[in-house]
């Protein structure tokens, strides 16, 4: 929970972002941002909830010792996975970029300069590695793991996610937010709450590995 | 002292419903009446919590109270800018004073 | 937290909620009255998490930030003061509105200070979480339900009153277009 909540105060950064350089590249760019979160929004509280429903508790320590000695929610929920790794839509990096874009002079980041400018990379950044490491901690079962000493095992897997989605993002096209968010309604939006629905009958039937 | 501090943040509530009612009924953009139509559900989600907490702890009901109210605000603005956006695009206008068709 | 602590903190963080309510309506620039909310809702979501409702703290928090950020598009689009611009005065009957103000909040205030409250029924379970999750699925199971109706009407009303074109206007006028004429073609080949 605490997850979504700052991510949804992201949401409030993002567009003040743009209001505030009374600049209409920020502007547009923070209009982008709004609509392209949106759409990923929803998907990603499902993937949330998929978390919670598996573990049975919206803890984070429950949700990591309920993966120990099992298997770990990525098995059984891969939707869920690859949408919180795409939470990345929400620092507009990679191949969700377009409301910082290069065809918007910079669109949110266009008059921000200084220490304002490293502030928000650093808080981009900051949101990437902290997604990567939830990711690493709900999917991947956190500091689960032979030999190594379990925060060992933990930077590990977070290192390995990040690896992951900078040479995943670095590879993908710039997606536009329109396109975007037809699939994102109409496709994503679907699978996620079949990936809830399967999980629930999971842990009702107790075949939760 | 228990009683102090909950009453102190149900004086708290009552202003927020309060400084609601005034700009729900001062206002004539539609859009600021529903701040102001916001602002006492806001109230209304505080009072709830600390009845919770300060009276009855052992029950869920305030809690769902709270609930309820959350539902009841992200309702009422969907409905709001929908009905916004519909008499905007009927007669180019977002003041309440015209949208008097239901009137007499 | 302790009584009289626990009593500034809240105190504070209620004042600042009132403070910001009463910013909503006295400042010019609609995105400012936007976030002067927002603030409003956020004292009001921390006063929750200080009140042992960590869920419900949280819930308030997330749901009126995305709330506010849509809300604020809205707001820079409909209302006709964008940013003090033009000085307008866009209010009406103000003093019938604080008239009824003052009565709400000198009747309220008078029942807060002369009733007799009753004492701490019950002691807080240890997840609070679990307790209204258990409650809403099971005694209050009709919230539930109601809710999730009401929701979705909400969702197809909103959509009704807030589209311009219907399906005649995307697929001919008997329904059988090949492709959806839209002003925006959407990512799906359909």
């Amino acid at each position: 929970m605490w997850f979504n909540a700052a991510e949804a105060l992201l949401w409030a950064a993002m567009w003040m972002l743009g209001w505030a350089p009374n600049s209409p590249y920020a502007l547009v760019g923070a209009y982008r941002f709004l609509a392209q979160g949106l759409a990923y929004e929803l998907p990603l509280m499902f993937a949330l909830t998929t978390v919670g429903v598996g573990a049975g508790s919206l803890r984070s320590t429950d949700v990591v010792a309920a993966q120990t000695g099992g298997g770990w929610f990525v098995l059984t929920m891969p939707v869920a996975f690859v949408v919180l790794l795409a939470a990345a839509a929400f620092t507009a990096w990679g191949p969700f970029a377009a409301p910082a874009g290069t065809d918007l002079a910079g669109g949110v980041l266009a008059e921000s300069s200084g220490v304002g400018r490293l502030l928000v990379q650093t808080g981009r950044c900051a949101f990437l590695g902290v997604t990567c490491a939830a990711a690493a901690a709900w999917f991947l079962g956190g500091g689960d793991g032979p030999l190594l000493p379990a925060p060992v095992w933990f930077a590990v897997k977070t290192l390995a996610v990040v690896a992951l989605v900078v040479l995943v993002g670095r590879r993908l096209p710039l997606l536009r937010p329109d396109r975007v968010a037809d699939v994102a309604w109409t496709v994503v939006l679907p699978l996620t709450i079949v990936q809830a629905a399967v999980v629930a009958v999971l842990v009702l039937t107790g075949g939760m590995p | 002292m228990t009683g102090t501090t909950l009453q102190v943040v149900l004086t708290v509530a009552a202003a927020l419903v309060a400084t609601g009612i005034v700009g729900a009924l001062s206002q004539q953009s539609v859009v600021m009446i529903m701040m102001g139509l916001e602002l006492v559900v806001n109230g209304v989600v505080l009072a709830a919590g600390a009845a919770w907490y300060f009276l009855w702890p052992a029950v869920p009901d305030a809690q769902v109270l709270v609930l309820l109210a959350t539902v009841v605000m992200a309702v009422e603005m969907a409905m709001g800018f929908a009905v916004a956006l519909a008499l905007y695009r009927a007669r180019q206008i977002d003041m309440v004073d015209d949208a008097t068709e239901l009137e007499g | 937290m302790t009584g009289p602590v626990l009593l500034v903190v809240l105190g504070a963080l209620g004042a600042l909620a009132v403070c910001a309510g009463v910013l909503v309506f006295v400042v010019d620039s609609m995105a400012r009255a936007t976030f002067s909310l927002l603030a409003s809702f956020l004292a009001v979501g921390a006063s929750l998490l200080l009140l042992d409702l960590p869920y419900l703290g949280l819930l308030v928090v997330l749901m009126m930030t995305v709330e506010m950020a849509i809300m604020v598009v809205f707001m820079v689009m409909l209302m006709m003061n964008p940013g003090g611009l033009m000085p307008m005065s866009m209010v009406h009957n103000t003093r019938g509105a604080v008239a009824a103000g003052v009565v709400v909040l000198a009747a309220l205030s008078a029942g807060i200070w002369t009733v007799d409250w009753p004492e701490r029924s019950g002691a807080a379970p240890p997840d609070t979480t679990v307790q209204v999750g258990e409650a809403v699925m099971g005694p209050h199971m009709l919230v539930m339900i109601v809710v999730g109706v009401v929701l979705l009407a909400t969702m197809i009303a909103g959509l009704a009153l807030a589209t311009p074109r219907g399906r005649y206007d995307r697929l001919g006028p008997d329904l059988d277009r090949p492709r959806p004429d839209d002003p925006v073609d959407g990512g799906l080949p359909r």
